[in-house]
C-alpha cells in the first residue's frame, strides 16, 4: 500500500505535466483548424504498427543511453550539455576503428564499444579537468567542446583519409565489415529489425541503478551532488568525484552513437544525427534521473518522434510534437517544484502541529 | 587582477592591432584588415553581441539564460512572418515582442515557480525551435516565394549607409597596405562602410546598458537582485519585479539579435539561421566578465574570426600567425609573473602554431571554424578564477526566504 502510494506520488507530477502539454498542443492544433482527434488517432494508428514499434524501440535505445549519460552528471550537480560532442567524437573514432578491423564479432564489437566509451570519456574529461583544476563552468566548456567536436570531425572526414567515399557524393568512415556489425532481431510483421544494442542499453540501466544505489562510489557521488560541504566532512573529495562523474558521463555518452552505427548506418558520415544529446537532457529531466523514469521518458519521446512522421500527410506539421515535448519539459519541472513546495509546507505543518500538541500536553 | 582602466584598454587594443598588422605583413594576407573584412566582421558581431548583452541583463539580475538561442529563433521567425507582409520596420518590432514573450516565459518559470534556470532555458530552446518550425510549415509553405523552412523575402530593408566622408579616404589609405596605418584605416572605414542602422542601435544599447546598470539607482537595484537578493529585499527592493523586468528585456534583446539575422543579414527567416549564436553570445558575456565593454569586445573578436573563414583561405594563415605571436607573448608574461607551468604550456602551444604556420601553405577552413570556441576555452582556462559572475547568479530566489 505504501509502495503504491509512493509510485502514485512520483507519477502524479509527470502525468499532470503531460496532460497540461496535451491540452496546450490541442489548443494550438485547434487554433489552426486541425481536427485534434484525427491527429492523435493518426499518431496512434501509425505508431502501433509493428514496423513503427521497431523504429520506436531503436530510437528509444539511443535516447535512453543519452539520458543516462546526462543523468549521471545531474546526480553530481553537473550539467553535461556536451553529450552531443562526446558521442559524435566517440562514435566517429569508433566507426573508423571498426571499419578497419577484420576480427570476429565477439572481439570486434566489444573493442568498438570500448573505443567509443574511451574517446568520449576523454572528450568529456577535458571539461572535467577544466572544471576541477581551473574552475571553468562545465556548462560553457561543454558547449564550446560541442562546436569544436563538429569542426574536428568534419576536418577528419573531409580532408584526411579517415574519410572515404562510402556512397555517391558522401564521405564517411570505412563501412564496418559484416563481422563487426551488431545483429538485431525482427518483430513479427515488421520490416525493420530491432537493434541488438537494446540489450546493452538495458544493461547500462541496471548498471546505473546498481552503481548509484548499491556501491560506495554511487553514495559518494550522490552525497557530493547534494552537498559538497557535507560530503567533504565525511571524507569525500568532491573535486575528484566531479572529475569521475564527468568521465563516466562521457563514457556512457560514447555509447549513444553506437545503436545507429552498429545496427544500421555502419559508417559515420557528416549527416550522422547530431541532436541526441539535447534530447537526452530533456528525457533525464522528465525521468528525474531515475533509471526506470528515464525509460518511460525515452519511450514517450521516441513514440512521439516516430508516430508523428506521417502527420505531414494529413496536413499537420510533425513539429507539433516538438512543441508537445517542450511544453512537457517545462510543465514537468514546474509540477515537480510545486509538489516539492507542497511537501515542505505539509512537513512544516505536521511539525508545528506536533509541537503544539506537545506544549498542550505539558 | 589589475584593474582595466581606459589607458590599459587602449594599450591592449592598440597592441592587438599592431600584432594583426605584423601578421598581415608576414603572412602576405592583405585581406586580414581590409575595409570589406572589417565591415563584415562588425556585421557578424552585432547578433552575437546582442545575444551577449541579452545574457548580461538576465544574469545581472541573477537569472541564467540558456534560452537565448530559443528566444533568438522566435525573433527570426517573427521578423520573417511579419516582414514579408508589412515590411522591415514592423518585422523589427515584432521580433522584439516575440523575443520578449520568450523572456517572459522564462521569468514565469524561474521567478514565479523557482524552477532550475538552466532546465527552464533548455525547455525554451526546445519550445522555440518546435513552435517556429511548426508555424513556418503552416504559414510559409503556401506563401509566395516561401517554403517549409523559409519565409518569403522580407520587403524593404532597414536603412544602411556608408559615411563616404570618412570611409572613402580611409579605404584609399587602407589599400596602400602600409604597416599599421592601413590596418587602423581599414578598421575605422570598415565600421562606417555599409553601416546598418541596427549596428548603430546595438552600439547605443551597449552604452545605454552600461549607463543604466552602473550609473542609475534602478540599475543598482537590478544588480542587487543578482548579487544578494535577500539583502536587497530587506532594504525594500522588489526583487522579483526586477528579475521579471530584466529577463523580459533579455528576451527582447535576443529577439532583436534574431531580427538582425533575418532582416539585415539575409532578408528572410530561414530555419536554423541562428546557428548556435545564442550560445556564442553567452560565451562572449562570460568572456567579457559580465560587463558590457568586455562583452562587446568578445563579440567583435568572435565576429571577426567568424568572418575570416568566409572570405579568403589565406586569411586563416594570417590568423594562425597572429594567434601564435599572441600566445607567445602571453607565455612570456606568464613566465615573468612566475606561473611557470602555464607559461610552459602556452609556449608549447605557440611553438606548435608557429611551426604549423611555417610548414603549411594553406589551412583548412575548419581551423577558423573552431578558433572562436578554442579561444573561449583557453581564455576561460586561464582567467576563470578572475572572472566574477554575479554572486547569486543561477540561484532560485523565493520572496521571504532567508539564506
Amino acid at each position: 500500500m505504501k509502495l503504491l502510494r509512493k509510485i502514485g506520488e512520483s507519477l502524479l507530477a509527470p502525468a499532470l505535466a503531460l496532460a497540461f502539454a496535451l491540452v496546450v498542443t490541442s489548443a494550438i492544433l485547434a487554433a489552426f483548424g486541425a481536427n485534434v482527434i484525427t491527429v492523435f488517432t493518426q499518431m496512434w494508428d501509425y505508431g502501433s504498427q509493428a514496423s513503427a514499434i521497431a523504429l520506436i524501440l531503436n530510437l528509444m535505445t539511443t535516447y535512453y543511453l543519452s539520458a543516462v549519460a546526462v543523468a549521471i552528471g545531474f546526480k553530481m550537480n553537473l550539467f553535461n550539455i556536451g553529450v552531443n560532442g562526446q558521442y559524435l567524437v566517440g562514435g566517429m573514432v569508433a566507426a573508423a576503428v571498426a571499419g578497419h578491423m577484420s576480427l570476429p564479432g565477439y572481439l570486434a564489437i566489444p573493442i568498438t564499444i570500448l573505443v567509443a566509451m574511451a574517446v568520449a570519456a576523454l572528450w568529456a574529461g577535458i571539461a572535467g579537468w577544466l572544471k576541477v583544476s581551473r574552475g571553468v563552468s562545465e556548462v560553457i566548456s561543454t558547449i564550446m567542446l560541442n562546436y569544436i567536436a563538429i569542426g574536428v570531425i568534419s576536418y577528419l572526414i573531409v580532408r584526411t583519409n579517415i574519410g572515404e567515399a562510402v556512397a555517391f557524393n558522401v564521405r564517411g568512415t570505412r563501412t564496418i565489415p559484416l563481422s563487426g556489425q551488431m545483429p538485431g532481431f525482427t518483430l513479427p510483421g515488421a520490416d525493420t529489425p530491432v537493434y541488438g544494442f537494446i540489450f546493452i542499453a538495458i544493461a547500462v540501466g541496471i548498471g546505473y541503478w546498481f552503481l548509484l544505489n548499491r556501491t560506495r562510489f554511487g553514495f559518494d557521488l550522490r552525497a557530493s551532488g547534494m552537498s559538497p560541504s557535507a560530503a567533504l566532512a565525511s571524507g569525500v573529495n568532491s573535486k575528484k568525484m566531479a572529475l569521475y562523474a564527468m568521465l563516466l558521463s562521457g563514457a556512457i555518452a560514447g555509447l549513444v552513437a553506437l545503436p545507429d552505427l552498429l545496427g544500421s548506418s555502419h559508417s559515420y558520415t557528416l549527416s550522422f544525427p547530431t541532436g541526441y544529446g539535447f534530447t537526452g537532457i530533456a528525457i533525464a529531466l522528465i525521468g528525474r534521473n531515475n533509471p526506470i523514469g528515464i525509460a518511460f521518458g525515452a519511450l514517450l519521446w521516441s513514440f512521439l518522434d516516430v508516430s508523428s512522421q506521417q502527420l505531414d500527410l494529413i496536413g499537420v506539421p510533425q513539429e507539433i510534437v516538438t512543441i508537445l515535448q517542450g511544453v512537457t519539459v517545462l510543465a514537468v519541472v514546474v509540477a515537480y517544484e510545486l509538489v516539492r513546495r507542497n511537501k515542505v509546507k505539509a512537513g512544516q505543518r505536521s511539525v508545528g502541529l506536533a509541537l503544539a500538541n506537545q506544549e498542550a500536553g505539558a | 587582477m589589475r584593474k582595466l582602466n581606459l589607458p590599459r584598454i587602449l594599450l591592449l587594443v592598440s597592441g592587438g592591432i599592431l600584432l594583426l598588422s605584423l601578421a598581415r605583413l608576414l603572412a602576405h594576407t592583405d585581406d586580414l584588415t581590409s575595409t570589406g573584412t572589417m565591415s563584415a566582421a562588425f556585421g557578424a558581431a552585432v547578433p552575437i553581441g546582442l545575444a551577449g548583452l541579452a545574457g548580461l541583463w538576465s544574469e545581472r539580475a541573477g537569472v541564467v539564460n540558456i534560452g537565448l538561442e530559443g528566444m533568438m529563433i522566435l525573433g527570426t521567425f517573427g521578423a520573417g512572418w511579419v516582414g514579408w507582409q508589412y515590411g522591415a520596420w514592423a518585422a523589427l518590432g515584432i521580433a522584439i515582442v516575440f523575443g520578449a514573450i520568450g523572456g517572459l516565459l522564462l521569468a514565469i518559470a524561474t521567478v514565479t515557480f523557482g524552477v532550475d534556470q538552466i532546465v527552464a532555458g533548455t525547455a525554451i530552446n526546445i519550445l522555440g525551435l518546435g513552435l517556429t518550425q511548426f508555424l513556418a510549415k503552416l504559414l510559409f509553405t503556401t506563401a509566395p516565394g516561401g517554403g517549409a523552412t523559409q519565409s518569403p523575402p522580407i520587403f524593404g530593408t532597414l536603412p544602411h549607409f556608408t559615411l563616404s566622408a570618412i570611409a572613402d579616404p580611409l579605404t584609399t589609405v587602407q589599400n596602400k597596405n602600409w604597416f599599421l596605418v592601413s590596418d587602423i584605416a581599414g578598421i575605422i572605414s570598415g565600421f562606417f562602410y555599409q553601416l546598418s542602422i541596427l549596428t548603430v542601435i546595438t552600439a547605443a544599447l551597449f552604452g545605454l546598458t552600461k549607463w543604466i546598470l552602473w550609473h542609475t539607482a534602478f540599475g543598482l537595484r537590478l544588480r542587487s537582485a543578482g548579487e544578494n537578493p535577500w539583502a536587497a529585499e530587506s532594504l525594500g527592493v522588489k526583487v522579483n519585479s526586477y528579475k521579471y523586468l530584466a529577463v523580459t528585456i533579455s528576451g527582447a534583446l535576443s529577439g532583436l539579435a534574431g531580427a538582425y539575422l533575418a532582416i539585415v543579414a539575409t532578408g528572410v527567416y530561414r530555419g536554423g539561421q541562428t546557428a548556435g549564436r545564442g550560445f556564442i553570445g553567452l560565451a562572449t558575456m562570460i568572456f567579457g566578465n559580465w560587463m558590457p565593454g568586455g562583452t562587446a569586445a568578445g563579440a567583435t573578436i568572435f565576429g571577426y574570426i567568424d568572418t575570416l573563414q568566409l572570405r579568403d583561405d589565406a586569411n586563416i594563415r594570417g590568423l594562425v600567425l597572429f594567434g601564435a605571436i599572441l600566445i607567445l607573448l602571453i607565455s612570456v608574461y606568464l613566465f615573468r609573473s612566475g606561473r611557470r607551468n602555464s607559461g610552459f604550456a602556452f609556449g608549447l602551444f605557440a611553438i606548435v602554431m608557429g611551426t604549423a604556420f611555417l610548414v603549411s601553405k594553406s589551412f583548412p577552413p575548419e581551423v577558423a571554424q573552431v578558433a572562436p570556441y578554442l579561444t573561449t576555452l583557453v581564455v576561460l582556462a586561464t582567467a576563470a578564477q578572475r572572472l566574477r559572475p554575479p554572486s547569486a547568479d543561477g540561484i532560485p530566489y523565493r520572496k521571504g526566504e532567508s539564506h
